[in-house]
């Protein structure tokens, strides 16, 4: 491939762009490995001497060993991490698998409702968590219950401990539920502009070869739109990782995830600047990965879900 | 006639999952808030125990001064901050489409700031506008300027700014993937009658995008009514009202305030003007699509 060739003027916007673009990232790396005496004296620029103090301060609840420079761990980022990454794994995995096959089922069925669902899907895209807060609020502390009295919530009642009734708030499996369904008609909608693609012939002669339904999804569809998946799963991701307002509202002190601590270290007079940018950068680091080696996906998956709309 | 009456039920068994549970986290929870947007309710009681209020809530809330500056504030934050992307995004897309080596790592680069948490995004920009200690301040301080109070006197800017940053991106990489699906054809013709670069790209390149650069507004005009921690890292929602947005205002009605009904009232406003938005956005691309069947028919009876 033949490469024009361009005008020095060009190269230096690109420079500055990309500057830009970065910038604010690599300053916060940068950051993350000062202690607060420099970030706050001002000894701007790259020569510093780099510590790891800040991440072992942000993760003093999961180290096998005792920093000799803190006497208590008061920040237990290391515990939020692992709350982190159960709920975004799980959600993920979740919504990939439901929102897949009811993708398959509006691009390759007729069936009555098929428009309702379809309309239901493009319409719920464009609710605002904030939306969302009060209700869910109210639903799962009062209403997404089991009784205590009743077989299965004092079960877990009596295996778990507690008072009162066994709600979904406070529960992984409280925040993984809205997480999944908030995702869900994003992931259908990218889903759909692939399934479109795999050419309809292919699913024929495995059917006329005996294969049922689930057999022809499982084995022939979808092996075949892998970077759709690909791309699905890192915004279903990202958005489950990175969300803050509906986990705080439903999360509670076991249950936290990475974002609310960012946000409740970060709303006090006093900020802890070099802590509280290695947490932010630990939370920054899984995006940032993804990003790097599935950028392709990721372009193509947001151009499906733009362009294809 | 089994395997027949499998196949017709072979959809609903792929939709159900999805079905139930969109019916149960979203639907259930979007009436349950319209129905308590009609009650004076606070978080302690349950929505049965809430008093009856009819219209009360939305009426408090059309006459509530703060809740006025919060919806004027937010379309505010909308509109600049689609307009300012959608400028610099198509112009950089119409700039940056060449062939050059290294434009995928480009690209990489320029998706990065959308993928990093907004917390996080937050974050680094309270720091690079913090008064003392912020990278703006000290660099305007070598360079003997005066400081700016970023998020003081112009906080609102200020946010703007950082939401420039992080999507921007976006708008220009969908911009850009129009520009490099339009028919080449179009634009040798252009070529070969003489036409100037911007000539090109007033009548030509810019007519054929405007339907992908339509739908790219509006999505991008709906998440922008979603923005939420970022500001609330950056500001608070202060000084004063300033950088309130409706979002942030729910959320804090919701949880400081303690008035459930409010904040569902105030939910269902947002939820109104954003179905506008969604409805105008449905209608444009369903025009274009007809738009796009009649020029095919067209240019196949031509033939």
């Amino acid at each position: 491939m033949q490469y024009d060739r361009q005008n020095p003027a060009f190269y230096a916007l690109l420079v500055a762009l990309i500057f830009m673009a970065v910038g604010p990232i690599v300053l916060m790396f940068a950051n993350s490995f000062k202690l607060d005496v420099d970030i706050i004296s001002g000894s701007s620029g790259l020569l510093f001497l780099p510590t790891i103090q800040n991440y072992e301060t942000a993760l003093c609840d999961i180290l096998w060993y005792e920093p000799d420079h803190l006497d208590f761990c008061a920040l237990k980022f290391g515990g939020a991490f692992i709350n982190s990454l159960i709920i975004a794994l799980v959600s993920t995995v979740l919504t990939l698998v439901i929102g897949c096959m009811a993708a398959y089922a509006l691009v390759r069925f007729r069936f009555m409702g098929r428009d309702t669902a379809s309309l239901t899907t493009l319409l719920v895209r464009m609710v605002p968590p904030a939306v969302l807060l009060v209700p869910v609020f109210g639903l799962w502390n009062n209403e997404f219950c089991l009784d205590k009295d009743g077989l299965i919530g004092g079960y877990i009642r009596d295996t778990f401990g507690g008072r009162g009734d066994v709600c979904l708030a406070g529960t992984h499996s409280g925040i993984i539920l809205i997480y999944v369904a908030m995702n869900l008609p994003f992931v259908i909608w990218i889903l759909q502009s692939f399934i479109v693609q795999v050419p309809r012939s292919l699913e024929e002669a495995a059917k006329v070869d005996g294969a049922g339904p689930f057999q022809v999804f499982f084995q022939i569809v979808l092996p075949l739109i892998k970077p759709g998946l690909a791309a699905a799963a890192i915004f279903t991701f990202r958005i489950a990782w990175n969300e803050y307002l509906l986990a705080s509202a439903l999360s509670d002190r076991n249950t936290k995830t990475v974002p609310i601590l960012i946000v409740n270290n970060t709303s006090e007079f006093n900020v802890e600047w070099g802590v509280i940018m290695a947490t932010g950068m630990l939370l920054a680091i899984p995006p940032i990965i993804f990003t790097l080696f599935a950028s392709r996906q990721i372009i193509t998956g947001m151009t499906a879900g733009a362009v294809k709309g | 006639m089994y395997t027949a009456r499998a196949n017709r039920l072979t959809p609903y068994m792929f939709m159900a999952p999805a079905a139930v549970i969109m019916a149960i986290a979203l639907l259930y929870p979007l009436g349950y808030m319209v129905w308590g947007s009609f009650r004076d309710w606070n978080p302690s009681q349950t929505i049965g125990e809430a008093e009856f209020v009819g219209l009360k809530n939305y009426i408090t809330l059309f006459y509530d001064p703060a809740f006025r500056e919060s919806l004027g504030v937010t379309l505010t934050f909308a509109s600049v901050v689609v307009v300012a992307e959608m400028v610099i995004g198509v112009g950089l897309a119409l700039l940056l489409d060449r062939n050059i080596r290294g434009m995928s790592v480009l690209r990489t680069l320029f998706i990065l700031p959308m993928m990093i948490a907004p917390v996080v995004v937050g974050l680094m920009w309270r720091y690079m506008y913090h008064p003392t200690v912020g990278t703006f301040n000290r660099t305007l301080e070598s360079l003997g300027l005066p400081k700016v109070d970023w998020l003081g006197d112009h906080a609102l800017m200020s946010v703007i700014i950082a939401d420039i940053w992080q999507w921007t991106p976006f708008i220009f990489i969908l911009a850009l993937a129009a520009l490099q699906s339009l028919p080449r054809s179009a634009l040798e013709a252009a070529r070969i009658d003489g036409a100037t670069a911007w000539q090109q790209i007033v009548h030509i390149k810019i007519p054929l995008m405007m339907p992908v650069l339509i739908v790219t507004a509006l999505l991008r005009l709906i998440d922008a009514f979603k923005v939420l921690e970022v500001i609330l890292v950056m500001t608070e929602g202060g000084p004063g009202l300033s950088t309130e947005i409706l979002a942030l205002r729910i959320s804090r009605t919701a949880t400081e305030f303690r008035e459930l009904g409010v904040a569902a009232a105030m939910s269902n406003y947002l939820l109104m003007l954003l179905l506008i938005l969604t409805v105008g956005m449905f209608a444009v691309t369903k025009l274009q699509e007809a738009r796009a069947a009649r020029l095919a028919r067209q240019v196949q009876e031509d033939t």
